[in-house]
């Protein structure tokens, strides 16, 4: 009884630390930027193949690979925000979401001519292969990976937002935008900045979450609710939330794996209709004062 | 300019006169030429018949076969019927082929038994679907067929108890069907039948489960791409194959899938009816001129199912002179045998259905790092066991 409790803890906080980390980017994006930002997986998968090629082709070591995987969804997402993204801000939500889905089909075309529609996987070290026992019992050892990269990203993204003169800039930013660039905050550059910084988590997730969630040309559309479901359950724009709700969906969706296998599915979507019905707004509201 | 103009005249008229004095026959080809299925059916249905066409040129002389490529990228039973009625009526094909899945084949099925247009089916693998029109033929397998030779398999290498775990959709159910028929009857012990979610992403905890349970191996069918790789790479990783449980599948390491599933899939043993490294000259010849049209492409059981397609339909078409006689036609192909890039293979003349070994086959990394599936053991001529039933 207390190890299969143990297995469900253990299993479902694995399972919820990856979907955290696949979803941390949509959290600055969508609920902090209020961008429906429906485009986030696509900034993933690339940062899945950069990391899949750094690994594969340029034969780099797995740390560099996730920086490279950083950079390039980073890259191209700022790229992206000076050309489309910061024209429809002020746009209806419905244009976002036109924009949004459009770069999705394109991911999806461009990823398939270049590296192919089947999957490619991201080649974990060595060290990082097989199971790792606990004793009791043995646990994949790359989950390890989302586990260090989520506490860090946790504790790293509270730093940026809470403590530097760039979180302050862009809370304002967000806030009030009109007001914040009468006070001399180039909010046109703190925007695109955050929205790089959402793409550059959302890469470091795509490579962190591969083994569960593989990367592949319809790895945006395919999980797509699964990000979604995250955000929402967590409160747009919270951090700690999204943290929150991805464990507990993790844990849910296991303990229905563990008890009722074949509705496992069922249970993770049981959860966030209840908790969307008690809470619309999410478990956590962002917390600052609008 | 005069001898000029003259030439030009003459090889116009030629040029016009040719096309006459061949007869061309057209065929539909419904499959997922683009979408998420693209790479694992469209693109090696379209390899093998091109292979097929490179390799033997047209079935006779004076007949030319046109190979019509309909895009259907997913289960739609209403679009199948359409795009078939519209290859049948506007296009005026004389045969249909491809078919990813069950329903859009069944879908078809009554086109092809209206019009009387000869079909053959290059995946859909429900038992079913051949019995659905009296011009269907098949040229890929039926789950069943591959199913029970592993569970024999399984019983001869000594296994007395088994879990399976299925992908929760329609051939998933048929794969553990027969097989806990096939064990259950052999003498074994089905400890738990667990039906997985298709979405179902994190497979750790029904493996960390079936472990608790101690079997001696573990009965695996899930869908090609992500869900098999995500199981394959839980199984190794929670210490799955330390703990003694052995991996008993079907399609799982097919050569779509298998240098992506890397190291972790070494030593996984399959039942399946096609390997890239069977070993005979037909194969070979099949390779190298799939790998000189197609220099990315892997052999696959796919490719190798739409390869004997077009062999059946050109020994159809060369049947019936390329006239349009469906009964002459299916009367040719059933009971026909030939050896494929797999094997031997027939069509059995009752059901039109295929007759073929099927191989068990361990997972091996060759000197270049490529993995290959290793053919151990035949189990020869299978027939469908679900039509037996």
């Amino acid at each position: 009884m207390y190890s299969l409790i143990a297995s469900i803890l253990i299993d479902g906080i694995a399972y919820g630390l990856v979907l955290f980390m696949v979803s941390v980017g949509l959290t600055v994006t969508l609920g902090l930027m209020r961008f429906v930002n429906l485009a986030h997986g696509t900034f993933a998968m690339i940062g899945g193949y950069a990391a899949a090629t750094a690994i594969t082709a340029l034969g780099l070591p797995y740390g560099l690979a996730l920086i490279c995987a950083a950079l390039a969804a980073g890259a191209i997402a700022y790229g992206l925000e000076i050309a489309l993204i910061r024209r429809l801000y002020h746009r209806p939500e419905l244009d976002q979401v036109l924009l949004t889905i459009g770069l999705v089909f394109m991911g999806i075309a461009l990823s398939g001519m270049m590296f192919g529609n089947s999957l490619v996987p991201v080649r974990l070290p060595e060290f990082l292969r097989g199971a790792t026992d606990l004793g009791f019992r043995q646990v994949p050892t790359q989950r390890f990976v989302p586990l260090v990269m989520g506490l860090a990203t946790l504790i790293g993204i509270w730093l940026l937002f809470e403590r530097t003169r760039f979180g302050i800039r862009l809370r304002a930013t967000v806030d009030n935008p009109r007001a914040a660039g009468e006070l001399g905050i180039n909010t046109r550059r703190i925007y695109a900045a955050a929205f790089a910084i959402g793409a550059a988590l959302a890469g470091l997730g795509g490579v962190a979450g591969a083994e569960l969630l593989p990367v592949e040309p319809y790895y945006p559309l395919k999980y797509l609710v699964l990000f979604l479901a995250v955000v929402a359950v967590g409160g747009p724009g919270n951090m700690l939330g999204s943290f929150v709700a991805a464990l507990l969906l993790g844990i849910v969706e296991t303990a229905g794996k563990y008890l009722a296998p074949d509705f496992a599915t069922i249970a993770l979507y049981a959860l966030m209709l209840l908790v969307l019905s008690w809470r619309p707004e999410g478990l956590f509201r962002r917390t600052s004062k609008t | 300019m005069t001898t000029k103009r003259l030439l030009a005249a003459t090889l116009v008229a030629a040029l016009t006169i040719l096309p006459a004095l061949a007869e061309t026959v057209k065929v539909g080809v419904v499959g997922p030429f683009s979408g998420p299925f693209s790479g694992s059916f469209g693109e090696p249905f379209r390899q093998g018949i091109e292979t097929y066409v490179a390799m033997n040129g047209q079935p006779a002389d004076g007949i030319e076969v046109e190979f019509i490529y309909r895009d259907l990228q997913s289960p739609d039973p209403g679009r199948a019927r359409a795009l078939a009625q519209e290859l049948v009526a506007r296009d005026g094909v004389q045969y249909l082929a491809g078919f990813v899945f069950t329903p859009n084949a069944i879908a078809a099925a009554g086109i092809s038994a209206q019009a009387k247009i000869p079909t053959v089916i290059f995946n859909a693998s429900a038992s079913t679907v051949v019995s659905q029109s009296p011009y269907y033929v098949r040229t890929s397998n039926t789950l069943p067929q591959v199913s029970v030779p592993t569970a024999q398999n399984a019983l001869d290498k000594g296994y007395k108890t088994v879990v399976t775990a299925v992908s929760d959709y329609g051939p998933g159910v048929d794969a553990e069907t027969s097989f806990v028929k096939a064990f259950t009857e052999g003498g074994g012990e089905v400890l738990e039948s667990i039906r997985m979610p298709l979405s179902t992403t994190d497979f750790g905890p029904y493996l960390q489960s079936i472990q608790l349970k101690k079997p001696d191996a573990l009965f695996v069918f899930l869908p090609y791409g992500p869900p098999t790789f995500s199981f394959v790479n839980a199984y190794r990783d929670n210490g799955l194959d330390d703990a003694g449980i052995a991996f008993v599948g079907t399609s799982e390491t097919q050569e779509v899938d298998l240098q992506s599933l890397g190291v972790a899939a070494i030593g996984l043993e399959t039942g399946y009816f096609y390997s890239a490294a069977h070993e005979s000259a037909e194969n070979d010849a099949f390779k190298a001129k799939l790998a000189e049209l197609y220099p990315d492409a892997e052999p696959n059981p796919a490719t190798v199912s739409a390869f004997d397609g077009t062999h059946a339909l050109y020994e159809m078409i060369r049947a019936t002179g390329g006239e349009a006689d469906p009964d002459g036609a299916i009367a040719a192909i059933a009971g026909a045998s030939w050896e494929s890039p797999r094997g031997p293979i027939s069509i059995d003349a009752e059901t039109r259905d295929i007759v073929q070994n099927v191989y068990i086959r361990v997972v091996e990394q060759e000197e270049n790092g490529r993995l290959v599936n290793r053919e151990i053991k035949t189990y020869e001529a299978q027939p469908d066991y679900g039509a037996a039933q």
